[in-house]
């Protein structure tokens, strides 16, 4: 038993749970908007659509397939043995993380830097960990992992988004009729996002509202949604009202019509991986310390999710996108010019598989990586106009600047709390 | 706030300007027929006021060339090379100054088109016009191209714009013979430098096609390397 930690134990628990929820309204007005501004860009759904879309699957994602990433970024990161003898620092390294991040997380955005949100946390665990603790308490060879992920998640997700795209040349675009191709294939295209995002979420999520299903059920039960998804999808699309003229000039028009439908599938995915992916961040160290408080000091192996911390962040994120992200998807909407939905749908169901694939192994990677690898490897694919690789280069700078910055952050706040408390 | 960073990656698509900058173009070439029209009949007033119609589209088409440029910068990454594609813009733009040489010329010396080849100058300028717009149209359909990948189906339509852009631009040879054989059939009835003169715009309307066709060559460049 730590005295500290039970005398003040309220306080502490209070105040990781104010700024895990700062940091994931800072998630939800940020991140967000990149996730969905492709959708937006594209005109195929409206900036209030997009946000309630966003709300819905958000939480969804971040209350369904949040928990795995949860634990990587508790556990995996540091030793937790290093904590057994003094675990009040676990809490107060926790909360300077959560600080830490989230006031970088307002300072990058302040400037325009796309930063991740993932990786400012990650740095701010590894600051105070290695400076505040010792060197050895941090696993490396996970934060090589992450500065691995940098190259490996754009490459994963660029190739997915080509592959995807290339295939809907094929199958749609480079053929006598697009617009009936369109009609005929667009629906699978929306059945696989939908079989993506329903098989991690009964293998990955359902634990944690206590349903438990074999490989073969999850499997069953995937196809089967999926197969919703899609004859959903062709309802969808038959009712879709175009002209039939068989002119060759509106087809592509009308063609991407039919693509915007699917827009609609994939922003909900993209949200839904988004969620699943980034409350983590903000609820990880929350968890950490409301488990640590709870038990008097110990830190066990494997502590239960309280209640209502996932919730927490959930709606932390959809506040967030609620009052600020509007704001940021309007400036989307005049951005983005000459993005139509098919490029913008092969990007986004990328990114989006590619980070529900990511969540679904308990790696950390970033939403914002994933996006810029996808783009791309849409442009790879001949699939967009222009991109700008100086952005590109910037944002890559911007990851690598986030680990210290994150890390710097947290160890001038991890003296600073451990001096208020200890 | 600018939040947005990872939306800049998206950058200026290139292709929209090109198109409107070829649509300027045409535009500006089109106006020669009115033009011509107002100078057999006698109307240098209306003829001065289309030829400053002419000089401003041709301005309009430069500052949309200047914006291309400028908004094509290094860091871009596209579906084509980017050569190629300032290569295609500046004989679009040969086409807009050309016309505008045409209308000065004319204008410049109050040079009138003998009666006797009238009919098959206007025949060959409405000749050469209709090359300009049929690579117009082969620009035109640089956002399908893009929206394929630049392969297959499309490749094909636009190889086929621009073999009868090619065929186009033959009859209009064929044209700027006859008429030189019927200009010099009455060369002595009119004053030798007007002659000289005639002969040079002669040329140069045929300059519209020659330009029209490069367009198109360098489309097809641009394609074979993709």
């Amino acid at each position: 038993m730590v005295d500290v930690l039970v005398t003040n134990g309220p306080w502490l628990i209070a105040i990781a749970a104010a700024f895990g929820f700062l940091m994931a309204w800072g998630i939800g007005a940020n991140d967000v908007a990149n996730a969905m501004g492709t959708s937006v860009g594209s005109n195929a759904i409206t900036i209030k659509q997009a946000i309630i879309i966003a709300m819905i699957f958000e939480f969804a994602g971040a209350y369904l397939a949040g928990g795995e990433v949860t634990s990587t970024i508790r556990k995996g990161i540091i030793d937790s043995a290093y904590f057994i003898d003094s675990p009040e620092l676990l809490v107060y390294g926790m909360i300077a993380s959560l600080l830490a991040a989230g006031i970088w997380l307002v300072v990058a955005s302040a400037l325009g830097w796309p930063v991740s949100t993932t990786h400012s946390i990650v740095g701010a665990i590894v600051g105070f960990a290695s400076v505040g603790v010792s060197a050895d308490s941090v696993a490396w060879g996970k934060v090589f992992g992450i500065v691995g992920s940098w190259i490996v998640t754009p490459a994963i997700s660029g190739f997915i988004a080509f592959m995807i795209f290339q295939s809907v040349q094929k199958l749609i675009f480079n053929t006598d009729k697009p617009l009936e191709n369109a009609k005929r294939y667009v629906p699978f295209y929306m059945a696989l996002a939908g079989f993506v995002m329903s098989l991690v979420t009964i293998k990955k999520g359902l634990k944690h509202v206590g349903l438990h299903f074999s490989n073969l059920e999850a499997y069953a039960l995937a196809i089967g949604i999926a197969v919703l998804v899609g004859l959903a999808g062709m309802i969808a699309i038959k009712r879709l009202k175009m002209s039939d003229k068989a002119d060759r000039q509106t087809q592509f028009g009308n063609v991407e019509k039919v693509f915007a439908i699917l827009m609609v599938v994939t922003a909900c995915c993209m949200a839904f991986a988004h969620g699943s992916n980034d409350v983590a961040n903000a609820i990880g160290p929350l968890a950490a310390v409301v488990s640590v408080v709870n038990s008097g000091g110990e830190i066990s192996s494997k502590a239960p999710l309280v209640w209502w911390i996932l919730p927490l962040g959930a709606v932390g994120i959809v506040m967030g996108l609620a009052i600020f992200g509007k704001r940021v998807m309007q400036t989307i909407g005049k951005n983005i010019t000459h993005l139509t939905p098919s490029r913008g749908f092969a990007a986004e169901l990328a990114a989006a598989s590619t980070v529900v694939i990511a969540s679904g192994t308990g790696l950390p990677i970033s939403t914002t990586q994933t996006l810029v690898g996808a783009v791309l490897g849409v442009g790879m694919a001949r699939g967009i106009a222009a991109i700008n690789i100086g952005v590109v280069r910037n944002i890559v700078v911007s990851w690598v600047v986030t680990l210290p910055a994150g890390a710097a952050l947290s160890i001038v706040f991890f003296f600073m709390i451990k001096g208020i408390f200890g | 706030m600018p939040v947005n960073s990872i939306l800049g990656v998206f950058a200026k698509s290139p292709i929209k300007p090109l198109q409107e900058h070829i649509d300027k173009v045409h535009d500006c070439a089109s106006i020669l027929v009115p033009f011509f029209e107002a100078t057999v009949a006698g109307d240098w007033d209306k003829a001065v006021q289309l030829r400053k119609q002419i000089s401003q589209a041709e301005r309009e088409a430069d500052e949309l060339k200047r914006e291309i440029r400028l908004t094509l910068p290094g860091g871009l990454f596209m579906p084509v090379e980017r050569t190629d594609l300032l290569e295609l813009l500046t004989q679009q733009d040969k086409i807009a100054n050309k016309a505008k040489d045409i209308s000065g010329r004319i204008i410049g010396r109050q040079l009138l088109v003998p009666e006797a080849i009238q009919e098959p100058f206007s025949a060959y300028l409405q000749r050469c016009l209709d090359a300009v717009a049929q690579a117009k149209q082969a620009i035109n359909e640089l956002d399908d191209l893009l929206e394929t990948g630049f392969r297959g189906r499309e490749v094909d339509l636009v190889a086929k714009m621009i073999g009868e852009l090619d065929q186009i631009e033959e009859d209009t040879d064929d044209l700027q013979i006859k008429i030189r054989r019927q200009l010099f059939s009455i060369e002595n009835e009119l004053n030798p430098i007007d002659v000289m003169f005639l002969y040079k715009i002669i040329e140069w309307v045929g300059d519209l096609a020659d330009l029209a066709e490069r367009v198109g060559s360098r489309l097809e460049l641009m394609l074979a390397r993709v």
